[in-house]
């Protein structure tokens, strides 16, 4: 496997709720153009900690986030850094479908909008087109732009959701359980076009199916109570783990 | 016997059943309560339940009912003469009824023994002054036929009441006993009392519905009675209002529009007032507030809905009216002549509203899922943008909705309007100048003393149909859109 710059690195993070230490001492360096999956049993901090990475857990008022987090070296929690630009940055698709009540084409430009991103409506016509492409969608929508986006079914729903963070060029794309509300065949579909976007993006995915992380990604990282038990190239975690709790959670004894 | 008595006698007949019933149900399982089918205090119930509800349906029936019988009765008795003088038949029985009444109270005072109250005649003695004597005036002397009238509607009355307490007794009795007699322990006393349960809960509801109705077939044979003696077109298209005072003249103009155009006026700057402060106040709460500011200022908010609208009145009449003039009075701009304008009165009803479209938005703000917050913020919206594009979208049939019953309040109500925005009937562009709306006429024709059968009168029937109709219309179609939206999330 070739070997990429280093896209996210963090150091010593610390996540409290409240009173709850939900992440202790994570540091793990993120590959660009890689999709790097995070795997664990529920509670375990691996979806706080993708929160962490686009400052999602500000929204919520009980959290903290202590430690250092850098996106090519920059420190994201820095107070110069404006939240909002970040999550541009930083794309985030969610563990159920949430298209906006608006239509197809209104929920793929609303990045662009509020971003500035078009120059005139043909040049918004293009993003659209294109983001639609890239979340494997263009062909089934087409025909339908202007139908609401909640009228597809989950699978175009959730790949719709992918082509709406597409569409704000973000560099880095986090994707929490994205197929955990998907039948089968959705879930092919999106599992696919996560292989495509690995060509252009540095891709996170949180998964509780072992076999989609063992499709899917190219390192992976084992959360357990809060802590980073383990981390490196997928094919190493899922046939010659180092740590004894690793084995037992691939092999189904903890979890 | 008196009402009350026959009351607390049908309760005590049921608190014993209940004793009974308990005991016999009891006995017949051996004293062990583990063999009885039901819990004793079913059993109870039971007996208690038949004593009760057959006796207070006959009972209630029958005083519905006995009046009717006993005017037919004494009506048919009274000569026809009596009648056909220029009187009516309805002026003839209350002249009977008051000489009954009368008879009664001079015997309860003992100004006359119960003998001469039904032996009186016009001959022997005075009616009409000995009645006075105690307190009942009458208008003119009592003729003989109504004196025998009233004599005849005591006695038919006193009978009608033993018969009916007879037979109410008898039957709660024999509900008791009935219900007694089947204590045992392999009765499903539980089915039963639940079924009574069911029946009294059904009965509770259909009696809202029935009064609902009841008050809608009163407006409306009162309205197409005023309809006889006023052209409809001239009530619906007429811009001027201006009703005789006499009651009795046929010269008056009663034309809606002049009174629709103030309520749409005053509702309407109401509702400029409480629509943004509510709605702002909502989104404030909703989404930006911290769990405590929250816990502190909703209440406040709602406290606004608790105060009476007599109250608000009175601010406005006092305080925003002397202010309004203050500041657009003759000493400024002088586009105002007095305190009471519809400004007045629509600023007050505003912040009247506020409440109910804050707390109903507020509900629906919070109705929207999560995850479009979520959703919007990781794309990187700030939040006042995902208020804007996706929150409010995504709310606005509610929002439509709270704001439209908040809409049907206003166009209802009545004193901030009686005390705030005069009672001048006007069609003005001003809202500086007095007008008046539907409901603070209504008030004002049914309080002065015109003869109720008059189109003055009656017009108010016709102002509250038109009223009820506006908004019942516009509560259907807010809760038309309130549940259209609802089913989008559940």
């Amino acid at each position: 496997m070739d070997t990429n710059d280093v896209k996210i690195s963090t150091k010593d993070v610390q996540v409290y709720y409240g009173d709850n230490h939900a992440i202790k001492d994570v540091s793990v360096e993120i590959e660009d153009k890689t999709v790097t999956a995070f795997i664990g049993p529920s509670g375990c901090g691996k979806s706080t900690f993708l929160r962490c990475i686009n400052r999602m857990n500000d929204t919520i008022d009980v959290c903290r986030v202590k430690g250092d987090i850098r996106i090519d070296s920059e420190d994201i929690y820095d107070p110069k850094v404006d939240p909002v630009q970040l999550r541009a940055k930083v794309g985030m698709v969610f563990q159920k479908p949430n298209p906006f009540p608006k239509s197809i084409y209104d929920n793929v430009a609303y990045g662009p909008r509020i971003h500035g991103l078009a120059k005139n409506k043909a040049d918004l016509d293009d993003i659209v087109e294109n983001a639609l492409r890239r979340g494997a969608i263009w062909d089934e929508v087409k025909d339908r732009l202007q139908a609401p986006g909640t009228g597809l079914s989950g699978g175009q729903q959730q790949r719709l959701c992918i082509a709406r963070a597409v569409a704000t060029e973000p560099e880095v794309l986090l994707m929490d359980e994205p197929c955990s509300a998907l039948d089968p065949i959705a879930t092919a579909q999106v599992e696919e076009l996560i292989d495509e976007l690995r060509k252009n993006y540095s891709v996170v995915i949180v998964t509780h199916s072992m076999q989609q992380a063992a499709r899917v990604s190219q390192k992976t990282a084992f959360f357990h109570l809060g802590n980073l038990v383990e981390y490196g190239e997928t094919s190493t975690i899922f046939t010659n783990p180092v740590d004894p709790r690793t084995e037992s959670y691939i092999t189904g004894r903890i979890g | 016997m008196p009402f009350t008595w026959l009351v607390l006698i049908i309760l005590t007949i049921a608190a014993f059943g209940y004793v009974m019933g308990r005991k016999r149900a009891l006995q017949s399982a051996g004293g062990d309560r583990r063999n009885l089918h039901s819990l004793p205090v079913y059993y109870g119930a039971n007996v208690a339940i038949w004593a009760i509800v057959p006796a207070a349906a006959v009972l209630v029936v029958w005083m519905l009912a006995q009046p009717f019988f006993v005017n037919s009765r004494v009506l048919a008795t009274l000569p026809d003469t009596l009648v056909s003088e220029g009187n009516s038949i309805g002026l003839v029985m209350s002249d009977v009824r008051r000489v009954a009444d009368g008879l009664d109270v001079a015997v309860q005072q003992g100004a006359m023994s119960r003998a001469e109250a039904t032996s009186i005649s016009t001959e022997t003695s005075d009616v009409r002054e000995r009645l006075g004597e105690v307190g009942v005036a009458l208008g003119s002397a009592v003729s003989p036929e109504v004196l025998s009238g009233a004599q005849r509607y005591r006695t038919l009355n006193a009978t009608g009441s033993v018969i009916m307490t007879v037979i109410v007794l008898l039957i709660a009795f024999g509900g008791a006993g009935y219900a007694y007699s089947r204590s045992n322990a392999d009765f499903r006393a539980r089915n039963t009392v639940e079924r009574g349960i069911l029946a009294l809960l059904i009965a509770a509801a259909s009696m809202a519905i029935l009064t609902t109705i009841g008050i809608l077939f009163a407006l409306l044979f009162n309205t197409i009675e005023f309809f006889k003696l006023y052209p409809a077109a001239d009530f619906f298209f007429g811009t001027k209002w201006a009703p005789s005072f006499s009651g009795r003249g046929g010269a008056s103009d009663l034309g809606v529009l002049s009174l629709l155009w103030g309520t749409f006026y005053i509702s309407f700057i109401a509702l400029l007032v409480a629509v943004p402060i509510g709605l702002f106040s909502a989104i404030y709460l909703s989404e930006y507030a911290g769990p405590r500011v929250r816990s502190i200022a909703k209440p406040l908010i709602e406290i606004l809905a608790g105060i009476p609208t007599i109250v608000y009145g009175l601010f406005a009449l006092l305080t925003v009216g002397p202010l309004l003039v203050s500041m657009f009075g003759k000493d400024t701009v002088g586009w105002m002549q007095g305190g009471t304008a519809v400004m007045t009165a629509g600023l007050v009803m505003g912040i009247m509203l506020i409440p109910f479209v804050s707390s109903l938005s507020d509900d629906i703000i919070n109705a929207v899922p999560q995850a479009m917050r979520d959703g919007s913020y990781g794309l990187g919206a700030t939040k006042s943008e995902t208020i804007r594009q996706v929150i409010l979208p995504a709310a606005l049939p509610g929002i439509v909705g709270a704001i439209l019953l908040a809409a049907s309040r206003a166009i209802g109500e009545t004193m901030i309007v009686v005390l705030g925005a005069g009672a001048a009937a006007r069609l003005s562009m001003n809202p500086f100048d007095a007008m008046t709306t539907i409901t603070a006429k209504i008030v004002s024709q049914l309080t002065g003393d015109a003869d109720f059968a008059s189109p003055e009168a009656l017009v108010a029937f016709a102002l509250g149909m038109t009223l009820f109709v506006l908004t019942l219309g516009l509560n259907v179609f807010a809760l038309y859109i309130v549940r259209k939206y609802r089913e989008q999330y559940d």
